[in-house]
Protein backbone atom coordinates (compact mmCIF):
# COMPACT_ATOMS: atom_id res chain seq x y z
CA UNK A 1 0.00 0.00 0.00
CA UNK A 2 2.63 2.39 1.14
CA UNK A 3 5.23 1.53 -2.14
CA UNK A 4 1.95 2.15 -4.04
CA UNK A 5 1.69 6.23 -2.44
CA UNK A 6 5.39 6.31 -2.93
CA UNK A 7 5.13 5.69 -6.63
CA UNK A 8 2.56 7.57 -7.13
CA UNK A 9 3.90 10.68 -5.38
CA UNK A 10 6.98 10.33 -7.35
CA UNK A 11 5.05 9.69 -10.85
CA UNK A 12 2.97 12.78 -10.47
CA UNK A 13 6.08 15.18 -9.08
CA UNK A 14 7.76 14.30 -12.63
CA UNK A 15 4.21 14.81 -14.57
CA UNK A 16 4.43 18.24 -12.81
CA UNK A 17 7.97 18.76 -13.58
CA UNK A 18 7.31 18.04 -16.90
CA UNK A 19 3.99 20.42 -16.98
CA UNK A 20 6.46 23.22 -15.95
CA UNK A 21 9.02 22.90 -18.16
CA UNK A 22 6.72 22.44 -20.73
CA UNK A 23 4.79 26.12 -19.95
CA UNK A 24 8.11 27.72 -19.46
CA UNK A 25 9.13 26.49 -23.09
CA UNK A 26 5.89 27.44 -24.34
CA UNK A 27 6.30 30.98 -22.69
CA UNK A 28 9.48 31.40 -24.14
CA UNK A 29 8.99 30.29 -27.68
CA UNK A 30 5.82 32.90 -27.76
CA UNK A 31 8.61 35.74 -26.10
CA UNK A 32 10.82 35.16 -28.77
CA UNK A 33 8.12 35.50 -31.72
CA UNK A 34 7.51 38.56 -30.22
CA UNK A 35 10.84 39.77 -30.12
CA UNK A 36 12.05 38.38 -33.43
CA UNK A 37 8.94 40.03 -35.18
CA UNK A 38 9.21 43.66 -33.29
CA UNK A 39 13.16 42.93 -34.32
CA UNK A 40 11.91 42.65 -38.11
CA UNK A 41 10.20 45.48 -38.03
CA UNK A 42 12.62 47.87 -36.62
CA UNK A 43 15.21 46.92 -38.90
CA UNK A 44 13.83 47.14 -42.10
CA UNK A 45 11.35 49.76 -41.86
CA UNK A 46 8.31 47.91 -42.55
CA UNK A 47 5.97 50.18 -40.59
CA UNK A 48 3.35 52.38 -42.58
CA UNK A 49 4.98 50.89 -46.19
CA UNK A 50 2.56 48.49 -47.89
CA UNK A 51 2.90 46.40 -51.77
CA UNK A 52 5.57 47.09 -53.95
CA UNK A 53 6.99 50.45 -52.64
CA UNK A 54 9.14 47.90 -50.13
CA UNK A 55 10.75 46.44 -53.15
CA UNK A 56 14.45 47.25 -54.26
CA UNK A 57 13.80 49.73 -56.93
CA UNK A 58 10.29 50.60 -56.51
CA UNK A 59 11.10 52.88 -53.64
CA UNK A 60 13.01 55.46 -55.56
CA UNK A 61 10.39 55.82 -58.32
CA UNK B 1 30.92 0.75 -22.56
CA UNK B 2 30.89 -3.17 -21.99
CA UNK B 3 27.45 -3.94 -20.99
CA UNK B 4 24.94 -1.75 -21.53
CA UNK B 5 22.61 -4.23 -21.03
CA UNK B 6 23.39 -4.97 -16.94
CA UNK B 7 21.15 -2.36 -16.45
CA UNK B 8 17.34 -2.42 -16.55
CA UNK B 9 15.70 0.86 -15.72
CA UNK B 10 12.19 0.40 -12.93
CA UNK B 11 10.76 2.61 -14.47
CA UNK B 12 9.81 4.97 -11.47
CA UNK B 13 12.64 7.72 -12.22
CA UNK B 14 11.50 10.94 -10.61
CA UNK B 15 11.82 14.07 -11.85
CA UNK B 16 14.59 14.86 -10.27
CA UNK B 17 16.77 11.64 -11.91
CA UNK B 18 16.21 13.07 -15.33
CA UNK B 19 17.51 16.14 -14.28
CA UNK B 20 21.02 14.68 -13.07
CA UNK B 21 21.52 13.13 -16.12
CA UNK B 22 21.97 16.91 -17.54
CA UNK B 23 25.06 16.97 -15.20
CA UNK B 24 23.53 20.09 -13.12
CA UNK B 25 27.13 20.92 -11.76
CA UNK B 26 28.85 20.73 -15.35
CA UNK B 27 25.87 22.87 -16.76
CA UNK B 28 26.50 25.80 -14.00
CA UNK B 29 30.03 26.40 -15.38
CA UNK B 30 28.67 26.00 -18.85
CA UNK B 31 25.79 29.08 -18.49
CA UNK B 32 28.09 30.84 -16.54
CA UNK B 33 31.24 30.99 -19.42
CA UNK B 34 28.63 30.98 -22.01
CA UNK B 35 27.12 33.90 -20.39
CA UNK B 36 29.91 35.79 -19.86
CA UNK B 37 31.14 34.93 -23.14
CA UNK B 38 27.78 36.76 -24.47
CA UNK B 39 27.74 39.54 -21.95
CA UNK B 40 31.60 40.89 -23.00
CA UNK B 41 30.50 40.67 -27.17
CA UNK B 42 30.86 44.06 -28.49
CA UNK B 43 27.17 43.46 -30.11
CA UNK B 44 24.41 44.00 -27.95
CA UNK B 45 21.66 41.10 -27.65
CA UNK B 46 18.08 41.44 -26.67
CA UNK B 47 17.55 40.58 -23.21
CA UNK B 48 14.73 37.77 -24.07
CA UNK B 49 17.09 36.38 -26.92
CA UNK B 50 20.11 36.08 -24.49
CA UNK B 51 18.37 34.47 -22.05
CA UNK B 52 16.88 32.08 -24.44
CA UNK B 53 20.76 31.48 -26.43
CA UNK B 54 21.69 30.61 -22.75
CA UNK B 55 19.46 28.53 -21.87
CA UNK B 56 19.64 26.20 -24.97
CA UNK B 57 23.44 26.26 -24.58
CA UNK B 58 22.79 25.01 -21.01
CA UNK B 59 20.61 22.04 -22.57
CA UNK B 60 22.44 21.08 -25.36
CA UNK B 61 25.34 20.48 -22.53
CA UNK B 62 23.09 18.94 -20.74
CA UNK B 63 22.26 16.65 -23.61
CA UNK B 64 25.86 15.80 -24.38
CA UNK B 65 25.80 14.95 -20.20
CA UNK B 66 23.23 12.49 -20.84
CA UNK B 67 24.75 11.10 -23.74
CA UNK B 68 28.15 10.64 -21.53
CA UNK B 69 26.10 8.68 -18.84
CA UNK B 70 24.70 6.55 -21.37
CA UNK B 71 28.11 5.72 -22.75
CA UNK B 72 29.89 5.58 -19.48
CA UNK B 73 27.05 3.58 -17.68
CA UNK B 74 29.51 0.73 -17.04
CA UNK B 75 32.24 3.20 -15.92
CA UNK B 76 29.94 4.76 -13.72
CA UNK B 77 28.73 1.45 -11.31
CA UNK B 78 32.43 1.12 -10.91
CA UNK B 79 33.46 4.35 -9.51
CA UNK B 80 32.25 5.51 -6.05
CA UNK B 81 31.87 8.97 -7.17
CA UNK B 82 29.19 8.16 -9.55
CA UNK B 83 27.75 4.47 -8.49
CA UNK B 84 24.80 6.42 -7.32
CA UNK B 85 24.21 7.97 -11.16
CA UNK B 86 20.37 7.44 -12.31
CA UNK B 87 21.41 4.95 -15.05
CA UNK B 88 24.09 2.53 -12.76
CA UNK B 89 21.50 3.22 -9.22
CA UNK B 90 18.85 1.55 -12.05
CA UNK B 91 16.03 4.05 -12.05
CA UNK B 92 16.80 5.47 -15.63
CA UNK B 93 17.17 3.08 -18.40
CA UNK B 94 20.52 3.10 -20.57
CA UNK B 95 18.34 3.25 -23.65
CA UNK B 96 16.10 5.95 -22.03
CA UNK B 97 18.92 8.34 -21.16
CA UNK B 98 19.88 7.84 -24.98
CA UNK B 99 16.34 9.19 -26.35
CA UNK B 100 16.18 11.55 -23.82
CA UNK B 101 19.69 12.88 -24.89
CA UNK B 102 19.58 12.50 -28.79
CA UNK B 103 16.19 14.51 -27.95
CA UNK B 104 17.47 17.50 -26.20
CA UNK B 105 20.29 17.92 -28.45
CA UNK B 106 18.08 18.09 -31.60
CA UNK B 107 15.77 20.49 -29.43
CA UNK B 108 18.47 22.19 -27.75
CA UNK B 109 20.56 23.19 -31.43
CA UNK B 110 17.41 23.81 -33.55
CA UNK B 111 15.77 26.28 -30.73
CA UNK B 112 19.33 28.08 -30.36
CA UNK B 113 19.43 28.32 -34.41
CA UNK B 114 15.74 29.89 -34.62
CA UNK B 115 16.58 31.98 -31.35
CA UNK B 116 19.73 33.38 -32.22
CA UNK B 117 21.72 32.26 -35.55
CA UNK B 118 22.81 29.28 -36.93
CA UNK B 119 26.27 29.38 -36.73
CA UNK B 120 26.43 29.28 -33.29
CA UNK B 121 23.92 26.49 -33.52
CA UNK B 122 26.27 24.62 -35.70
CA UNK B 123 29.10 25.26 -32.94
CA UNK B 124 26.84 23.57 -30.24
CA UNK B 125 26.22 20.36 -32.29
CA UNK B 126 29.51 20.10 -33.03
CA UNK B 127 30.60 20.60 -29.17
CA UNK B 128 27.83 17.94 -28.58
CA UNK B 129 29.26 15.89 -31.05
CA UNK B 130 33.18 16.44 -29.48
CA UNK B 131 32.10 15.80 -25.91
CA UNK B 132 30.18 12.89 -26.72
CA UNK B 133 31.88 10.94 -29.84
CA UNK B 134 35.24 12.43 -29.69
CA UNK B 135 36.36 12.45 -25.91
CA UNK B 136 33.09 10.04 -24.81
CA UNK B 137 33.66 7.36 -26.80
CA UNK B 138 36.97 7.44 -28.53
CA UNK B 139 39.72 9.54 -26.05
CA UNK B 140 38.36 8.72 -22.61
CA UNK B 141 39.15 5.17 -22.59
CA UNK B 142 41.99 5.27 -25.27
CA UNK B 143 44.35 7.77 -24.16
CA UNK B 144 46.02 9.75 -20.94
CA UNK B 145 45.62 12.74 -22.85
CA UNK B 146 41.63 12.53 -22.62
CA UNK B 147 41.80 15.07 -19.99
CA UNK B 148 43.44 17.32 -22.55
CA UNK B 149 41.97 17.01 -25.52
CA UNK B 150 38.66 16.54 -24.69
CA UNK B 151 38.74 19.60 -22.13
CA UNK B 152 38.21 21.47 -24.99
CA UNK B 153 34.10 20.38 -25.27
CA UNK B 154 34.29 21.99 -21.87
CA UNK B 155 35.76 24.88 -23.42
CA UNK B 156 33.54 25.57 -26.01
CA UNK B 157 30.84 27.45 -24.32
CA UNK B 158 32.03 31.06 -24.07
CA UNK B 159 32.76 31.20 -27.89
CA UNK B 160 29.32 29.78 -28.50
CA UNK B 161 27.82 32.53 -26.22
CA UNK B 162 30.29 34.98 -27.96
CA UNK B 163 29.02 33.35 -31.65
CA UNK B 164 25.30 33.97 -30.45
CA UNK B 165 26.30 37.82 -30.20
CA UNK B 166 28.39 38.35 -32.75
CA UNK B 167 27.29 35.22 -35.15
CA UNK B 168 31.63 34.60 -35.34
CA UNK B 169 34.45 33.88 -34.09
CA UNK B 170 37.14 36.25 -32.85
CA UNK B 171 40.68 36.49 -30.91
CA UNK B 172 38.69 37.70 -27.46
CA UNK B 173 36.32 34.17 -27.96
CA UNK B 174 39.46 31.96 -29.04
CA UNK B 175 41.56 33.18 -25.51
CA UNK B 176 38.13 32.59 -23.26
CA UNK B 177 38.46 29.32 -25.41
CA UNK B 178 42.04 28.80 -24.49
CA UNK B 179 41.55 29.86 -21.14
CA UNK B 180 39.79 26.77 -20.18
CA UNK B 181 41.21 24.59 -22.10
CA UNK B 182 44.44 25.19 -20.88
CA UNK B 183 42.44 25.22 -17.37
CA UNK B 184 41.18 21.83 -17.37
CA UNK B 185 44.29 19.58 -17.46
CA UNK B 186 45.57 20.79 -14.57
CA UNK B 187 42.40 21.28 -12.51
CA UNK B 188 41.09 17.09 -13.49
CA UNK B 189 44.90 15.62 -12.99
CA UNK B 190 44.92 17.22 -9.01
CA UNK B 191 41.18 15.38 -9.36
CA UNK B 192 42.68 12.08 -10.22
CA UNK B 193 45.66 12.81 -7.56
CA UNK B 194 43.46 12.03 -4.93
CA UNK B 195 40.94 10.08 -6.39
CA UNK B 196 43.75 7.30 -7.82
CA UNK B 197 41.11 4.07 -6.77
CA UNK B 198 38.63 5.02 -8.26
CA UNK B 199 40.16 6.00 -11.79
CA UNK B 200 42.23 2.52 -11.65
CA UNK B 201 38.84 0.50 -10.81
CA UNK B 202 37.41 2.05 -13.91
CA UNK B 203 40.55 1.37 -16.37
CA UNK B 204 40.11 4.99 -17.23
CA UNK B 205 43.60 5.84 -18.54
CA UNK B 206 44.04 8.64 -16.45
CA UNK B 207 47.76 10.25 -16.43
CA UNK B 208 48.27 8.93 -12.48
CA UNK B 209 47.55 5.16 -13.98
CA UNK B 210 49.45 5.30 -17.18
CA UNK B 211 52.59 7.78 -16.06
CA UNK B 212 52.47 7.45 -12.26
CA UNK B 213 51.61 10.34 -9.76
CA UNK B 214 55.49 11.63 -10.18
CA UNK B 215 54.67 12.61 -13.81
CA UNK B 216 50.83 13.88 -12.98
CA UNK B 217 52.54 16.22 -11.24
CA UNK B 218 55.16 17.56 -13.28
CA UNK B 219 52.08 17.60 -16.05
CA UNK B 220 49.90 19.99 -13.20
CA UNK B 221 52.98 22.47 -12.84
CA UNK B 222 53.95 22.47 -16.39
CA UNK B 223 50.32 23.11 -17.70
CA UNK B 224 49.66 25.93 -14.63
CA UNK B 225 53.15 27.62 -16.50
CA UNK B 226 51.48 27.43 -19.76
CA UNK B 227 47.92 28.59 -18.72
CA UNK B 228 49.44 31.77 -16.89
CA UNK B 229 50.39 33.61 -20.33
CA UNK B 230 46.73 32.52 -21.70
CA UNK B 231 45.08 34.12 -19.08
CA UNK B 232 47.14 37.18 -18.50
CA UNK B 233 47.23 37.50 -22.17
CA UNK B 234 43.73 37.84 -22.58
CA UNK B 235 43.20 41.14 -20.48
CA UNK B 236 45.30 42.88 -23.22
CA UNK B 237 42.18 42.52 -25.71
CA UNK B 238 38.81 44.09 -25.92
CA UNK B 239 37.50 42.16 -23.16
CA UNK B 240 40.05 42.54 -20.75
CA UNK B 241 41.30 45.78 -18.90
CA UNK B 242 43.45 46.38 -15.48
CA UNK B 243 40.84 45.06 -13.35
CA UNK B 244 41.10 41.71 -15.62
CA UNK B 245 44.59 41.90 -15.37
CA UNK B 246 45.44 42.45 -11.47
CA UNK B 247 42.84 39.54 -10.50
CA UNK B 248 44.88 37.51 -13.28
CA UNK B 249 48.18 38.21 -12.58
CA UNK B 250 47.27 37.48 -8.93
CA UNK B 251 45.12 34.40 -9.43
CA UNK B 252 48.20 32.81 -11.96
CA UNK B 253 51.04 33.28 -8.91
CA UNK B 254 48.84 31.60 -6.71
CA UNK B 255 47.45 28.64 -9.38
CA UNK B 256 51.39 28.32 -9.60
CA UNK B 257 52.62 28.40 -6.01
CA UNK B 258 50.00 25.48 -5.86
CA UNK B 259 51.43 23.76 -8.60
CA UNK B 260 54.69 24.07 -7.54
CA UNK B 261 53.94 22.54 -4.08
CA UNK B 262 52.21 19.61 -5.42
CA UNK B 263 55.12 19.20 -7.86
CA UNK B 264 57.76 19.14 -4.76
CA UNK B 265 55.63 16.82 -2.22
CA UNK B 266 56.39 13.61 -2.34
CA UNK B 267 53.84 10.72 -2.77
CA UNK B 268 54.28 9.11 0.77
CA UNK B 269 53.52 12.59 2.40
CA UNK B 270 50.41 13.22 0.36
CA UNK B 271 49.02 10.21 1.37
CA UNK B 272 50.01 10.69 5.17
CA UNK B 273 47.94 14.64 5.32
CA UNK B 274 44.78 12.73 3.33
CA UNK B 275 46.48 14.58 -0.13
CA UNK B 276 45.37 18.03 1.85
CA UNK B 277 47.72 20.25 -0.54
CA UNK B 278 45.64 18.55 -3.74
CA UNK B 279 43.10 19.12 -2.32
CA UNK B 280 43.33 22.52 -1.85
CA UNK B 281 44.74 23.37 -5.39
CA UNK B 282 41.57 21.52 -6.85
CA UNK B 283 39.11 23.75 -5.14
CA UNK B 284 41.10 26.82 -5.78
CA UNK B 285 40.95 25.85 -9.49
CA UNK B 286 37.38 26.13 -9.63
CA UNK B 287 37.52 29.70 -7.82
CA UNK B 288 40.04 30.73 -10.18
CA UNK B 289 38.07 29.86 -13.69
CA UNK B 290 35.01 31.79 -11.90
CA UNK B 291 36.79 34.69 -11.09
CA UNK B 292 38.62 34.89 -14.38
CA UNK B 293 35.13 35.31 -16.39
CA UNK B 294 34.02 37.51 -13.15
CA UNK B 295 36.46 39.87 -14.18
CA UNK B 296 35.66 39.89 -17.74
CA UNK B 297 32.08 40.54 -16.95
CA UNK B 298 33.06 43.25 -14.80
CA UNK B 299 35.25 45.16 -17.08
CA UNK B 300 32.48 44.95 -19.29
CA UNK B 301 29.97 46.54 -16.40
CA UNK B 302 31.99 48.93 -15.73
CA UNK B 303 32.67 49.89 -19.44
CA UNK B 304 29.67 52.54 -19.40
CA UNK B 305 30.92 54.27 -16.67
CA UNK B 306 34.12 54.60 -18.62
CA UNK B 307 35.96 52.52 -15.86
CA UNK B 308 35.90 48.81 -17.67
CA UNK B 309 38.45 48.05 -20.12
CA UNK B 310 41.36 50.07 -21.89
Amino acid sequence: MFREHELHKRRFGRNMGLGIVLAVFVALVFGLTVVKVTEIGEKDGFQGVTGTAVLPGEAQR
Amino acid sequence: MSDINSFEGTGDAGFNDYFSLLKPRVMSLVVFTAMVGLLVAPVGVHPLVALASILFIALGGGASGALNMWWDADIDAVMKRTQGRPIPGGRIAPGEALGFGLALSGISVMMLGLAANWFSAAFLAFTIFFYVVIYSMWLKRTTPQNIVIGGAAGAFPPMIGWAVATGGVSVESVLMFALIFMWTPPHFWALALFMKSDYSAAKVPMLTVTHGRKSTRKHILVYTLLLAPVAIGAGFTSIGGPIYVAVAAVLNAMFIWGAWRIFRREEAVAEADGYKVEKKVFAFSLMYLFLHFGAFLAEAALKPWGLGGW
